[in-house]
């Protein structure tokens, strides 16, 4: 087997709102793209919600996470805060400037901002020792 | 106690498996160690990642080798 086998501990947990507007799917869209670009790994916000322990104590233990919420309402912050579990990388699709509604037909120019965010929404790596 | 060890079997499964079990005889306590390798079984947990412990069908860890110190603490609560 071979010697990564293991998750390795720099993959990054990409968590959506996947919610019922053009933001939550754009979150989602941009997370489903991310991961096949080899930028961490889409998994499922749900799980967590519905408080599986399997899926809380990944959320928990992962050491980079990032969460796209589609608008303010926060629905995938407040069941983080609900169960008390670190955010370590955080966005709004709205406060990139795109307009919450109910046309599910996602512009392509949308998604890469989305998706151009999410790259950047890490805390800065810490310098390299010397 | 049922404890299983989540993980196909790369080194870092294996030395969570050898704490795990170090943990268990220091303990005392009875306890039934498992490697699952089986990926679908694995996924049954819905873990994002392993090497991962599960203790009586709670998950206590995932992605990680966890100390000892932290095994101990699981199985003696």
């Amino acid at each position: 087997m071979a010697e990564d086998c293991c998750a390795p501990s720099g993959n990054i947990m990409l968590l959506a709102c996947s919610g019922g507007s053009n933001v939550g799917q754009l979150a989602n869209q941009a997370a489903v793209e991310l991961t096949r670009e080899g930028f961490g790994r889409l998994y499922c916000l749900a799980g967590i919600g519905g408080h599986l322990a399997g899926f809380v104590q990944s959320a928990r233990d992962v050491p980079e996470l990032i969460l796209i919420d589609g608008c303010e309402i926060g629905c995938g912050k407040a069941v983080f805060d609900h169960l008390e579990l670190p955010i370590k990388g955080y966005l709004v699709v709205t406060d990139l400037g795109i307009e919450k509604n109910k046309d599910f037909q996602l512009k392509r120019e949308e998604i890469d901002r989305v998706k151009s965010a999410v790259r950047s929404a890490l805390p800065q790596e810490k310098p390299a020792p010397s | 106690m049922e404890i299983k060890v989540l993980g196909p079997g790369c080194p870092k499964c294996q030395q969570t498996e050898k704490i795990v079990k170090e943990a268990v005889v220091e303990s005392g306590i009875q306890a039934n160690v498992e490697k699952v390798t089986n990926l679908l079984e694995i996924a049954q947990y819905g873990v994002f990642g392993t090497p991962a412990v599960v203790v009586d069908g709670q998950v206590k860890s995932v992605g990680k080798i966890p100390s000892k110190e932290e095994v101990l603490h699981w199985i003696k609560k």
